[in-house]
């Protein structure tokens, strides 16, 4: 009989609109500003720079090897040696980034730069919410942006960060036969350079 | 759509079927780049008669990215994220077409669970492209939205799962030369078992809204009708090439991956037409639910990365490969020469999508201006993978 597909059609549509009131399948939809979806622990968007301690000075993990510089496929990162080197929290003298540039109107968050990066140096953000006002500079983000402490890569990353930490403790042990008696400093301490 | 008025002799006027008092000029239009319904930015100039399409010259272009000299000035790990922007629906099997050629062109083996991963991930993406075809599919012939918002709430769980494993919904930029980035944990197996089992109740309720529908019927059925001489002649691959009633499945004849191991079935159609099309990603949808039920239960724990890949100056030895996979809209390859640098010589895509587009003058001669958007959107372009 012709019509009945599209009265077939219409029942479908009905189950769907009534389903929908019932069933948390039929209606996946979030109400953006006001409700949020959690966000995966996997998900990342743009590079930051994890510092130890309190001064994201000091405490910067990059010593400016240049490497994601060179591998980041659209050549989004712009990086300046310092001339001097400072202490890391080893004690050991380390050059630091005089400047570091991330220009995220280019950057498409591969995250190869936190997969070759061989000190931990660079990890993912997670924040989204970013319009600004003007699209060249306010999106080039510099190093004093791009800093931010390792207790906040706790909170966005817990998992990943605790393994981190793990990792550097262990390169940290390895190189010193004695190593200090404060977990924080431990966890805080870049690993070995060779 | 502008329009010119252009005059042809009467010696290259094509033949009409309709009788003398049509005979006058063809009016030039060009579709496109802006029309809604040209998927992105595709152009058409149709010369049509009335409203019959008498001539239809693809113009292409507007989306040119230049990936393949972009690959040629990366590295090999730096053409990964861009493979992603080529077909941005399916960056899963992108990411596996690439890796599979340049883990062919250095002879490098992936762990089985990677390789299950690679299956599990590449069938969910055949899942939800399907579903956004079918629902792209029917509001180009005016059910504008039902079908599409049902289909998008499919997909919308199952682009969760890519983002909770890769960390992004689209760009998923996940498959490594030699296995996977991520492991995936046994709570996301629950999840993307919970959606996959649900998934056959859509496919039920999607083929009852429109497969018997009799508006459906009548737009599709014996619409730009695609011989299989043709097809197999003009290279078409994938769905629309099954859809003619050829047996040619990238899975079952090279068997890449762990594909062999797999049961599953080919769907074939008869005439070729639209309604072909459209009913061989209904069933392909099943036989990847199938695939995929199978792989949760073979798949076992390991490694996930081959160790001996290195990540920085990695350096494939001298010669070619091509490495090729059944994505969701046809044959994807990646083709590389390698000169032993850190770069490849020559980077070449073959995107399904392109090539089944070529046959689209044969398919769309004789019908009218509102048939070529339905055969348009059930050849299954996406216009990142055609311009690249």
């Amino acid at each position: 009989m012709i019509g009945l597909g599209i009265l077939k059609g219409m029942a479908v549509t009905a189950r769907n609109f009534v389903g929908s009131y019932f069933e948390k399948d039929r209606l996946i939809t979030v109400q953006y500003p006001e409700e949020r979806s959690p966000l995966p622990e996997n998900y990342r968007n743009f590079p930051f720079l994890p510092y130890d301690g309190d001064d994201p000075e000091a405490g910067l993990r990059c010593v400016a090897c240049k490497i994601c510089e060179k591998e980041c496929p659209p050549q989004c990162i712009y990086i300046i040696k310092s001339e001097d080197k400072k202490p890391d929290y080893m004690g050991k003298p380390q050059f630091y980034p005089a400047v570091f540039d991330i220009d995220i109107s280019v950057c498409m968050s591969c995250q190869i730069c936190v997969e070759v990066c061989p000190f931990e140096a660079i990890k993912m953000d997670k924040v989204y919410e970013l319009s600004r006002r003007e699209r060249f500079d306010a999106l080039l983000l510099r190093k004093g942006e791009l800093s931010k402490s390792n207790i906040y890569y706790h909170s966005i990353c817990p998992t990943e960060a605790a393994e981190v930490d793990a990792k550097l403790a262990e390169a940290a042990a390895k190189k010193k036969p004695a190593p200090p008696a404060s977990p924080a400093a431990v966890a805080a301490a870049p690993p070995a350079t060779a | 759509m502008s329009a010119t008025i252009q005059t042809l002799e009467p010696a290259e006027r094509p033949p009409t079927t309709m009788g003398a008092r049509l005979e006058g000029e063809l009016m030039e239009v060009s579709m496109g780049p802006q029309h809604p319904s040209t998927h992105g930015v595709f152009r058409m100039n149709v010369a049509l008669e009335g409203e019959i399409v008498r001539k239809l010259k693809p113009v292409f272009g507007y989306l040119h990215r230049n990936h393949e000299k972009i690959g040629e000035n990366t590295s090999y790990l730096g053409s990964m994220p861009y493979t992603d922007r080529l077909d941005y629906f399916c960056s899963m099997t992108n990411n596996w077409a690439y890796a599979l050629s340049v883990e062919k062109l250095a002879g490098i083996e992936v762990p089985e669970r990677a390789e299950y991963l690679r299956v599990i991930l590449a069938e969910l993406t055949r899942l939800q492209n399907h579903a956004s075809l079918l629902g792209f599919l029917l509001s180009d012939m005016g059910a504008w939205g039902t079908p599409l918002m049902y289909a998008f709430r499919e997909r919308e769980k199952i682009l969760d799962l890519f983002e909770s494993l890769s960390g992004s919904r689209m760009m998923c930029d996940y498959m490594r030369f030699g296995g996977c980035r991520v492991d995936a944990t046994s709570d996301w197996m629950e999840r993307a078992k919970k959606i996959v089992d649900a998934f056959p109740r859509f496919l039920d309720e999607f083929e009852n809204l429109i497969l018997s529908n009799e508006v459906v019927i009548a737009r599709t059925q014996e619409v730009g009708k695609l011989s299989a001489d043709l097809a197999i002649n003009a290279g078409i691959t994938g769905p629309m090439l099954r859809a003619c009633g050829v047996n040619y499945d990238v899975r079952k004849v090279d068997g890449y991956g762990l594909y062999p191991r797999f049961k599953f079935r080919v769907p074939l159609g008869e005439h070729g037409d639209t309604y072909d099309r459209l009913m061989m990603r209904a069933l392909e949808m099943r036989e990847s639910v199938g695939i995929l039920k199978q792989s949760f239960e073979q798949i076992a724990a390991g490694p996930i990365m081959n160790p001996k890949v290195k990540i920085r100056a990695f350096r494939p030895p001298v010669g070619e490969a091509y490495g090729r996979i059944e994505a969701p809209k046809g044959e994807l390859g990646f083709y590389l020469i390698s000169n032993g640098g850190t770069n490849p010589y020559r980077y070449r895509v073959r995107p399904p999508s392109f090539i089944n587009l070529t046959v689209l003058e044969d398919l769309c001669l004789g019908h009218t201006v509102a048939d070529v958007m339905v055969i348009l959107g059930s050849v299954d372009i996406v216009m990142g993978e055609v311009d690249r």
